[in-house]
């Protein structure tokens, strides 16, 4: 079962002697073409907003995010809830590399929280005994993280479905072993605290954080989306066939478990710089779990649903705060509930609703419409 | 001398309690397809229930262990029938259901019992001197009743119509349908077997423990190692890989330095060298390709 082919009538239609103007107009000699070029790419920007985003709700709302994560800290400067939202975006790009990783490629990840674990222990150890600031520091980590990913990728190449997630799982905790045996590098049980800031003021974080966010999920959609994307969702529903296509299936996957490693690596190291401390609660299994939650509740092989399950069940579990000693236990309810209706997820079971696939060819359009908009076939 | 007998005891009991803990896995893995994370929850309300019954009401502990390998098998078959069994279709909403579920257990018993450390009064008092160590009467009747049970088991899977039933759904559900049996009441049997056994583990070990509400996570890992050591699916495989990585832990926790802290990454790590050779686990079983 394939999801829906995502239509790519967005990219791409722009006359090819407007994108490369002559000489003569790149030296500026005719004002006139310039201002023609401006007015050709506003009204292109102009159609594609009419035609092919505010036709579909889904695409408004992805707009409409964008545009409030951006905005937010123009209307409230309010420290606690930019804290709320700078963690959220982090989590938020943790959960879309699971989903790369599990939900894409399906090697049920149980683990994930290794490659947290590593960029965030990576960013600290580089920032605190060799000096290098956050900026280095983070892809760094990142780096780590590949390493880590490359490590557990290799055994876990033979491995499939139940056998790989509870092998996965056993990661973090050796690492995490590891990081209680050494307490003179690592901190141990209190981890290593005091490293640099992440930028000098909250709302500096705020907009690192989201920036970084909003760019690597749509890094991460373009990657789904692209030749690579569709070998990974291939090995997903049949690894055999895949290979009797003659693509190299190990390479594929350990190119995923890399590059969701790199993904995860950089969410850790940004967590360490936040938070300025990395401790070994970043390797825990609950942390493991809390990523597998987050990613099915916003519903997997789609990439928003977990970066939006992340944005309704983080804050969701901080809102909770003033109701302490019950907030665990709602938001295990809250997940069980919403599992019970709609097993697929959350963001998926949403889109349904407000959206249906033309049959005839397959561009989706609003549920109120009779026809489609494209091929005017009758929609049912 | 003295080390020999603290880690072949303490080998011996933690292999039992993994064996128990991940024979009930393997079992529910085998006919229902569902990774119970849940599985050692069960354990954990079994061990507080019988806290309750002791402390609380005052009864003979006796008493607090039949109470909980009833109430907690209850509140499982319950639990399956409300949350599991309506989307056992999709695997990862099972997968998180029961998270969510193990959760949802933990928190209820933070909230009636508070995060504090309690103990529970072992069922036989005293201790018998085997070369100058002293053995608990507990742990060697933790060790007995980990023997009788599994025995049981053995004789309800090998020589009963209803272990022939599990055995041959585990084998394959469709040819099992297709025979007369009914799965969906076999899988609940299954679940009703599975989480008895979790919940009568929580009811001789938790003499030797200590209880706290996140109890629940340590022996998860250290089962789910043993099931992927052993084999998914395969019970004889369960019961050899608990023992091998019951003394794994024993041996390091007393012979390496930092041991206590080493224990869990040494036992994974001989999973994954064991996984590394053999990809299905020592006596895996491989089960059809479910496409």
């Amino acid at each position: 079962m394939f999801a829906p082919l995502r239509d790519k009538s967005l990219t791409g239609f722009a006359p090819k002697g407007m994108l490369f103007p002559s000489p003569l107009q790149a030296a500026g000699l005719s004002n006139g073409v310039d201002m023609d070029l401006i007015l050709f790419y506003l009204r292109k920007l102009f159609t594609v907003l009419k035609n092919e985003v505010l036709v579909l709700p889904s695409r408004v709302v992805v707009i409409l995010f964008f545009l409030i994560l951006l905005l937010l800290p123009v209307f409230t400067k309010d420290t606690y809830l930019l804290r709320i939202f700078t963690l959220t975006s982090i989590f938020a790009i943790l959960a879309a590399s699971w989903d790369l990783l599990s939900g894409f490629t399906g090697q049920m990840n149980f683990g994930h929280a290794l490659f947290f674990g590593v960029g965030a222990y990576g960013a600290a150890l580089l920032n605190k005994y060799v000096g290098i600031p956050p900026w280095g520091t983070i892809p760094l980590g990142a780096l780590g993280a590949v390493l880590a990913g490359l490590i557990i990728g290799v055994p876990c190449l033979r491995l499939r479905g139940t056998y790989l997630a509870l092998t996965t799982l056993a990661f973090p905790i050796i690492l995490m072993g590891i990081v209680f045996a050494l307490p003179d590098l690592t901190g141990g049980e209190l981890g290593i605290s005091g490293i640099a800031r992440l930028a000098g003021s909250r709302v500096a974080d705020y907009y690192i954080a989201v920036v970084v966010m909003l760019g690597l999920s749509t890094i991460m959609w373009k990657i789904t989306d692209s030749n690579t994307g569709i070998i990974f969702h291939a090995i997903r529903e049949d690894e055999l066939a895949v290979r009797a296509a003659g693509i190299n299936t190990t390479r594929y996957k350990l190119l995923a478990f890399c590059l969701s490693g790199f993904f995860a690596g950089i969410s850790g190291g940004l967590y360490a710089h936040f938070m300025r401390i990395a401790g070994p609660s970043t390797l825990e299994v609950s942390m493991s779990f809390t990523v597998v939650i987050w990613a099915i509740f916003g519903g997997i092989v789609t990439i928003y649903g977990p970066v939006g399950a992340v944005f309704i069940l983080f804050p969701l579990l901080e809102f909770m705060r003033f109701w302490q000693e019950y907030r665990t236990l709602m938001f295990a309810c809250v997940v069980l509930l919403i599992l019970l209706y709609m097993p697929d997820g959350l963001f998926r079971w949403l889109r349904d609703k407000i959206e249906k696939e033309c049959p005839r060819c397959k561009i989706r359009n609003i549920a109120t419409r009779d026809t489609c908009r494209v091929c005017t076939a009758p929609l049912d | 001398m003295g080390l020999v007998i603290n880690i072949i005891i303490s080998g011996l009991i933690s292999g039992s309690v993994y064996a128990l803990l991940a024979i009930g896995f393997s079992l529910i893995f085998g006919v229902a397809r569902i990774v119970n994370i849940a599985h050692t929850a069960f354990y954990m309300l079994a061990a507080y229930c019988i806290y309750f019954v002791t402390h609380n009401m005052g009864f003979h502990p006796i008493w607090g262990m039949i109470a909980a390998i009833v109430l907690v098998t209850l509140v499982g078959l319950v639990s399956y029938r409300i949350f599991i069994n309506p989307i056992r279709e999709h695997e990862g909403a099972v997968l998180i259901a029961t998270i969510a579920l193990a959760m949802a257990f933990q928190e209820i018993m933070v909230l009636k019992f508070t995060g504090t450390f309690l103990s529970v009064p072992s069922l036989v008092k005293g201790y018998l001197v085997i070369l100058g160590v002293k053995v608990f009467y507990q742990q060697l009747l933790t060790f007995c009743m980990a023997l009788l049970v599994m025995a049981v088991l053995w004789v309800l899977l090998m020589r009963t119509k209803l272990g022939l039933a599990i055995r041959s759904t585990a084998q394959d559900r469709e040819v099992a349908n297709l025979m007369g049996i009914n799965e969906s009441r076999v899988a609940m049997m299954t679940m009703g077997v599975s989480v008895g056994l979790a919940a009568f583990t929580g009811a001789v070990v938790v003499p030797l423990t200590i209880l706290e509400p996140h109890m629940w996570m340590g022996p998860l890992i250290m089962m789910m190692a043993v099931v992927v050591l052993g084999g998914l699916g395969s019970l004889k495989g369960s019961f050899m890989g608990a023992y091998i990585l019951g003394f794994a832990e024993a041996l390091v926790v007393f012979l390496a330095p930092m041991g206590a802290f080493l224990k869990g990454s040494v036992a994974l790590s001989i999973m994954i060298l064991v996984l590394l050779i053999r990809p299905e686990g020592l006596f895996g079983v491989y089960f059809e390709e479910e496409r």
